[in-house]
């Protein structure tokens, strides 16, 4: 095998930090595809999770609970016609989609899943994750304007609104957290968001526990200003259903519309690993530093396995309790296909887990890839279920009113923050 | 478009609204097919950014010409017609009807049946309540308290169609009485309805009362004095936020209400979390008469002595009640036929709908629609 491909196999770099393309490229396509998957199971289980806290089934049909519910929407988005309003700047109405889309998806290059599973290990990570993700309101306010339409139009001035007031206090929050890096005798400051992970592991405690309450408030402001961020209820003015109809995607149909809802998704799933990476440990597992023998090693890497085999059971438990009239046969077959698949990544994982123990080489580096990879998917996708609960419950604010609170509440708190943390960590 | 545009154009706008010198406002339809709208209602929104400049209501799209019907049908055929007006609470409006016409022919419902058309009557205005609540939250963004609402709401439907077949347009009552005796267990499931649906109405308040986000969109939004609203005709639970202690119930009790023990709930401010509160309160009033009602309900016929042909005396009568909207009146003329002259209703949408346009000048496009949210209306009672 060609001397590219093999000789990064040791490597404890990314792929970008190691210069070498080829890895880099199949990081890339795993990180598109897992994402875009990633969309598709969210997009489901928001829909069955919004549905049980309404009282309500959600997607039955399509699919033993709905669970082809998603390819059939996505099928159905790419048949339909692709409508330009005539009155349109039909260029820039083009392109808009893709602005969103790209913005969400380029943040991904340098979101760590692991100490080495990045596309590339960026020595201003986070500034260029924080850049690139502002750019996805670019996309909405040109998707309004290029309309030209009057709730388009609205619905991309509320963006943009939006997005003034939001930016400056979830910077100054990460901020404070790039402070902490610096703050102790084993940390140099960093903004690479490998590094910022390590710094978290150097010192021992995740930035939110850091310097109690500081971290945890810097974390909660970025928390609310990722929901702004990504124009999710209950910040969802852009786009407010019931005042705007469907604000700055009015005129969009089809496919197009899909792509904004894949950005949307996306944009979610991004604005959270910052979260996790800044303040919740990244990739680490709990207790890193305590818990570190290689008997735990072994215990925390059955955990990707026991849960895929936990997810199994439960699709095993549907397929029981599947009513047993003739019309749900091919549904419980269908889940019972599920199930099983599920049952043999769990296998799978399993199998990993055990042979990495005795293995050093690059059976025991997977499964700590795997380790790490599950770790940080699993701290994201509690952020994912938070998105989904915050819909659930709460009305829609006023754009004034989040501007009132963005630069009257959160700006001086995250600007307090940041101070009181740099002068404590000075002097502690 | 245009020459609306060119009306709104010359509105008298106060200098200190304008916050630009040079920019043109922005004229936009909301509806008549929009999401808050409550059915086709179409307001055109004169906007300067998003602050509200002037609003114009376009109504007449559900026109049916539901009065102009009435002139060439019978009392008693017309009574139907009177539940496609406000569809959500079609049974206050078959009971104005009947009163209406009770009192054209003088002559009186018996007890009995006044019980059953005051227990029917307030479960009624639970519903209309509890729907209004769904889409009002809903409008204002919290979609989980839609399906809520709906749910109890279901429980309420089930007894009206144990009871008369018909779960919205329900047709009732009869001019006279009820045509209806109770089914049998009629009292227990009402009974059983007032037990399930106390701790609900607890269930909406903690999503909805002290919520943040919902005081900040609710508090002063929309406010009306109580001068203005009295000026406008405004009536119900609109004109009971602003202070007005003002309900036909126990103003000039009509049915059974003079027997019941029940207490008219009012705001303060006149926006839109006060009327929030009074119609929650109002909700747990009508518990308070259902249940008076159903425990007190006495033995004997459910329909007075009426005519086999109604032919009331010539003259005019004006009857008027509390619907759950506010004050549903109806003004009938007789020539002394067997058809009414002239039927002209008062719905109270119609009316409440009026005080849209000072409700939301100077208020944000969002607001609006909290606006309609609270004024509780129906397209199919404001266009008749």
């Amino acid at each position: 095998m060609p001397n590219f491909i093999m000789s990064y196999l040791g490597s404890t770099l990314t792929p970008g930090g190691a210069g070498n393309q080829f890895w880099a490229l199949i990081y890339v396509l795993i990180i598109f595809a897992g994402v875009s998957v990633a969309v598709i199971a969210m997009n489901w289980i928001e829909r069955k999770a919004l549905a049980h806290f309404q009282i309500r089934l959600g997607p039955m049909r399509v699919g033993p609970h709905g669970l082809l519910q998603p390819f059939a929407d996505a099928l159905k988005l790419m048949l339909k016609e692709d409508i330009i309003p005539s009155e349109a700047d039909q260029f820039v109405f083009w392109v808009a989609p893709l602005i969103g889309l790209l913005a969400a998806f380029t943040v991904y290059t340098v979101i760590p899943f692991g100490p080495s599973q990045a596309v590339s290990d960026m020595n201003i990570g986070i500034l260029f994750m924080l850049g690139v993700s502002s750019l996805g309101v670019l996309g909405i306010v040109v998707a309004g304007w290029a309309s030209n339409s009057h709730y388009p139009l609205i619905g991309a001035l509320r963006s943009s609104a939006q997005m003034v007031s939001y930016e400056v206090a979830m910077g100054l929050a990460v901020v404070s957290a790039i402070v902490m890096t610096s703050l102790n005798t084993s940390g140099t400051g960093t903004l690479s968001m490998i590094g910022i992970v390590q710094a978290q592991q150097q010192q021992g405690v995740w930035f939110i526990f850091k310097f109690f309450p500081l971290g945890f408030i810097a974390f909660g402001i970025f928390a609310i200003a990722m929901v702004a961020e990504t124009n999710r209820a209950p910040f969802d003015m852009a786009e407010a259903e019931s005042e705007l109809t469907a604000g700055y995607h009015t005129e969009y149909s089809g496919l197009r519309w899909s792509l904004f809802m894949l950005a949307e998704y996306a944009a979610m799933i991004a604005v959270s690993s910052i979260a996790v990476t800044l303040w919740l440990g990244g990739w680490m597992r709990p207790f890193p530093n305590l818990l570190h023998a290689p008997a735990w090693d072994f215990i925390f890497s059955l955990f990707p396995g026991l849960t895929f085999a936990g997810l199994a059971a439960i699709a095993l438990i549907g397929t029981v309790r599947m009513p047993s009239q003739s019309f749900f046969k091919i549904q419980r077959i269908g889940l019972a296909i599920f199930a099983g698949l599920l049952g043999l990544i769990a296998l799978l994982l399993l199998v990993v887990a055990v042979a990495g123990r005795s293995d050093s080489g690059i059976v025991a580096r997977f499964n700590d890839g795997i380790g790490y990879v599950y770790w940080f998917v699993l701290k994201v996708s509690v952020f994912m279920y938070l998105f989904i609960w915050y819909r659930a419950t709460w009305p829609r604010y006023r754009f004034d009113q989040l501007m009132k609170i963005g630069w009257k509440v959160m700006l001086p708190i995250s600007l307090g923050v940041l101070v009181v943390t740099a002068i404590v960590g000075v002097i502690f | 478009m245009n020459d609306r545009a060119d009306q709104l154009s010359n509105l008298d706008l106060d200098a200190p609204d304008k916050t630009y010198l040079d920019s043109n406002e922005l004229i936009i339809n909301m509806g008549p097919q929009h999401p808050a709208t409550h059915g086709v209602l179409r307001v055109i929104l004169k906007l300067d950014g998003e602050k509200v400049l002037g609003t114009e209501c376009v109504i007449g799209y559900l026109h049916r010409g539901v009065e102009k019907i009435a002139e060439n049908r019978t009392y008693t055929m017309f009574n139907p017609y009177v539940d496609r007006m406000d569809y959500v609470a079609a049974v206050s409006n078959g009971l104005g009807y009947c009163e209406a016409v009770e009192k054209l022919l003088n002559v009186e419902a018996p007890a009995r049946a006044k019980y059953i058309r005051v227990i029917l009557t307030e479960l009624n205005r639970i519903a209309s309540h509890q729907l209004w609540l769904g889409t009002h939250a809903l409008d204002i963004g919290a979609m989980t308290p839609l399906f809520y609402t709906f749910r109890d709401r279901e429980e309420i439907l089930k007894i009206f169609e144990k009871y008369c077949g018909a779960r919205l347009t329900t047709h009732a009552f009869r001019i006279g009485g009820c045509q209806y005796e109770t089914y049998a267990g009629f009292e227990k499931d009402v009974k059983n309805f007032l037990t399930f649906v106390a701790p609900k109405i607890d269930e909406y308040e903690t999503l909805l009362t002290t919520n943040r986000i919902w005081l900040e969109r609710t508090k002063n939004v929309g406010v009306i004095s109580a001068a203005d609203a009295i000026a406008l005709g405004v009536t119900g639970p609109v004109l009971r936020a602003s202070g007005v202690k003002w309900d036909l119930r126990k103003a000039q009790p009509y049915a059974a209400y003079s027997d019941f023990d029940f207490d008219i709930p009012i705001g303060e401010n006149g926006d839109t979390y006060d009327r929030y509160l009074v119609r929650m309160v109002e909700m747990r009033q009508s518990l308070l008469i259902i249940e008076q009602a159903v425990n007190g309900i006495p033995e004997g016929p459910i329909m007075g002595k009426v005519p086999k042909v109604i032919k009331p005396p010539v003259g005019e009568i004006y009857h008027s009640i509390e619907a759950p909207k506010g004050e549903l009146g109806y003004f009938i003329v007789s020539d002394g036929s067997t058809q009414p002259y002239r039927i002209r209703v008062r719905p109270p949408s119609f009316v409440n709908l009026q005080a849209l346009d000072i409700m939301v000048r100077g208020l944000l496009v969002a607001d609006v629609i909290a606006v309609i949210g609270t004024l509780d209306i129906v397209l199919g009672e404001v266009d008749r």
